[in-house]
């Protein structure tokens, strides 16, 4: 789904990303994770087509949809009009949306079952719903490969994983690829079969997420120990990073 | 997501059902009802707009006067001069009053869609500020007529690309820096204009010029509004037909483009509508200033956000705004009082309203 090999991307005159190469196959969720300013952002511009590489070849094997960081709006479209305008592609330059544009619009509140929310006001939506609408919104544009920045920062634990099933189960039920990134490597071990461990500009590690997703990794990533840490009684592991540990000093 | 449907559900069918209700059939309607009941308010105040004045005319009369044209239903039993009051001073500026209106409201819409900002009026992007500086030109060197006309509307057209050409940076414009651009030419023809002021004659040029920019469509004749309706329907049209596009272009440019909209082609087409109809309207009638951005104020809280819906709202509502305007104009005092003095004082106000409502919202901040 995602052929991208020698990618150097510049933004404003400064190389931001050089020799990135890194593989998707269909119907794999790969999770981005980088220090911040590490051009996780800049990368993601780039697999939705915003920014064009400087140099390199990038193929992308389908229709894309894309969800930006928390959003909001400068007028009050209720949460309709957000979704259907996820048909822009499909509807040509003069066109406005139809019947069965507005099918399509339900048919996604309707599966991610927040009908509710359909005639309200989206800038009046909650974190976590205004994430799911533009998730309904990138599903209305009938995309193959969806991307997302952080679809979990500012959302507290319980939206954090209803937002991970939902990107689980549109992998499982509806053959979605999935990018996605995040600062917690949590998030990566739950749905992630891939990661891409960003640790400069130049320097990064792609692959499997049970080969890349490693505790000596994470700890390069983040210039920090990252202990993997196993649950009590669960068959479930995490990776928790080592804060204030010995050796540490603040030192500006 | 089994939960979130349970906790859906736990709120009560009811509300879910109701929730449901206003789809495709129920925005449909909202609409439909909406926009005709404006039509009709807007045929309804030309014609009311037409018996008013110093020759007291009935509806009856003017309806007669205007199908006898068409087809004489009775023997005109009215007074030539009359029929002059009506057809040749009256029509007019009726329609070019509507006309302004229209153009002006559904561009300053459409560019606080496309700028993101509930503040923006058509002024913003510096042809009303060029073309004010054309027509003040013509009047100093003593071009008048269809000189002095096309003098404004060329400034004008030339104040977008010199807003373009100051924003455009490797090749990429980003809205803020085109807002920013258009707010130093007009700051530049500003100044231009205070110049030309001081080196006009103060007993014969000053006061034509200071007459001009104020604005006024007293003297429109036919030709007038023609050349007008040249510059401001297919504009109109064109940005009517961009609708579904400024909605989307005001989830701001990336988003845009990642949702596969041409942002480039949809910013250009409707920076150049706008230019036209903000040349066209100053050229034929000096600066008229306000309507372009309260107008869209009142259509959204009318029919919500939706450009679909607030286009056409927004034009039809400005149309009407503008006619009582030029009635107050025309009929409150013996002279002529110039449009841009009752917009301004009207506008101002409401503007200061809006102001405090956005900030108490928490304002544009948004972006």
């Amino acid at each position: 789904m995602i052929e991208a090999s020698d990618l150097t991307v510049e933004r404003g005159g400064k190389t931001i990303l050089s020799n990135y190469s890194l593989s998707l196959e269909r119907g794999r969720i790969l999770a981005v994770l980088g220090a911040n300013g590490v051009g996780k952002t800049t990368l993601i511009n780039t697999l939705i087509g915003v920014i064009k590489p400087k140099s390199g070849r990038l193929s992308i094997g389908g229709q894309v949809g894309f969800v930006p960081q928390l959003f909001e709006v400068p007028f009050s479209y209720s949460a309709l009009d957000i979704v259907l305008m996820g048909r822009a592609r499909h509807l040509g330059l003069f066109g406005s949306p139809g019947r069965r544009d507005y099918e399509l619009a339900r048919h996604y509140f309707h599966m991610l079952a927040i009908e509710h929310l359909e005639p309200q006001a989206f800038n009046s939506l909650s974190g976590g719903q205004r994430q799911l609408v533009m998730i309904a919104q990138a599903l209305a544009s009938e995309c193959e490969l969806l991307i997302l920045d952080e679809p979990c920062a500012a959302l507290d634990y319980k939206n954090q994983d209803k937002v991970l099933c939902l990107l689980e189960q549109l992998r499982d039920r509806h053959g979605m690829t999935i990018a996605f990134s995040t600062h917690m490597p949590q998030h990566a071990v739950e749905i992630a079969s891939d990661v891409l461990l960003m640790t400069s500009g130049s320097s990064y590690v792609c692959g499997p997420t049970a080969d890349a997703l490693s505790a000596g990794n994470l700890s390069d990533l983040y210039d920090l120990p990252i202990a993997r840490a196993d649950f009590d009684g669960l068959a479930k592991h995490t990776y928790a990073p080592v804060f204030r540990h010995e050796g540490a000093r603040f030192d500006g | 997501m089994s939960n979130s449907s349970a906790k859906s559900s736990a709120s009560g069918p009811a509300r879910h059902a109701n929730a449901a209700a206003p789809g495709w059939t129920g925005r449909k309607l909202a609409s439909v009802s909406v926009l005709p009941v404006l039509i009709g308010l807007l045929v309804a105040t030309v014609l009311y707009s037409v018996t008013i004045g110093r020759y007291d005319l009935s509806v009856r009369d003017v309806a007669y006067i205007l199908i006898d044209n068409i087809h004489p239903l009775v023997t005109p039993y009215w007074d030539p001069v009359q029929e002059v009051v009506v057809e040749q001073v009256r029509l007019p500026r009726i329609i070019a009053a509507v006309i302004i209106g229209f153009g002006l409201s559904i561009s300053g819409a459409a560019l606080q869609g496309l700028f993101r900002n509930p503040l923006v009026d058509p002024g913003i992007i510096g042809v009303t500020a060029g073309a004010g500086f054309g027509g003040t030109l013509a009047i100093l060197i003593g071009l008048q007529g269809y000189l002095l006309l096309s003098m404004a509307f060329l400034f004008g057209i030339a104040s977008i690309f010199l807003v373009k050409l100051l924003s455009t940076v490797r090749g990429r414009t980003s809205m803020l820096t085109l807002v920013l651009a258009g707010v130093v030419i007009s700051a530049f023809f500003s100044a231009a204009i205070s110049i030309a002021k001081l080196l006009a004659d103060p007993f014969q040029k000053l006061p034509a010029i200071t007459y001009w920019l104020m604005g006024s469509i007293a003297s429109s004749s036919y030709w007038d509004v023609l050349l007008m309706a040249v510059a401001v329907v297919p504009s109109a049209v064109a940005i009517y037909l961009l609708r579904f596009q400024i909605n989307i272009m005001s989830l701001g440019e990336e988003k845009a483009r990642a949702l596969g909209t041409k942002v480039v082609l949809v910013q250009w087409i409707i920076l150049l509508a706008s230019a036209l109809i903000s040349a066209g309207v100053v050229a034929t009638s000096g600066i008229i200033g306000w309507v372009g951005l309260v107008i869209p104020h009142v259509a959204r809280a009318l029919v919500g956000a939706d450009h679909q819906r607030l286009l056409p709202v927004s034009g039809v509502i400005g149309a009407i705004y503008l006619l009582m305007v030029d009635n107050l104009a025309r009929t409150v005092s013996t002279a002529e009082i110039p449009l841009g003095i009752i917009t301004a004082l009207i506008g101002v106000p409401v503007f200061a309203v809006i102001l405090r409502r956005l900030h108490a919202k928490g304002g544009w901040s948004s972006d």
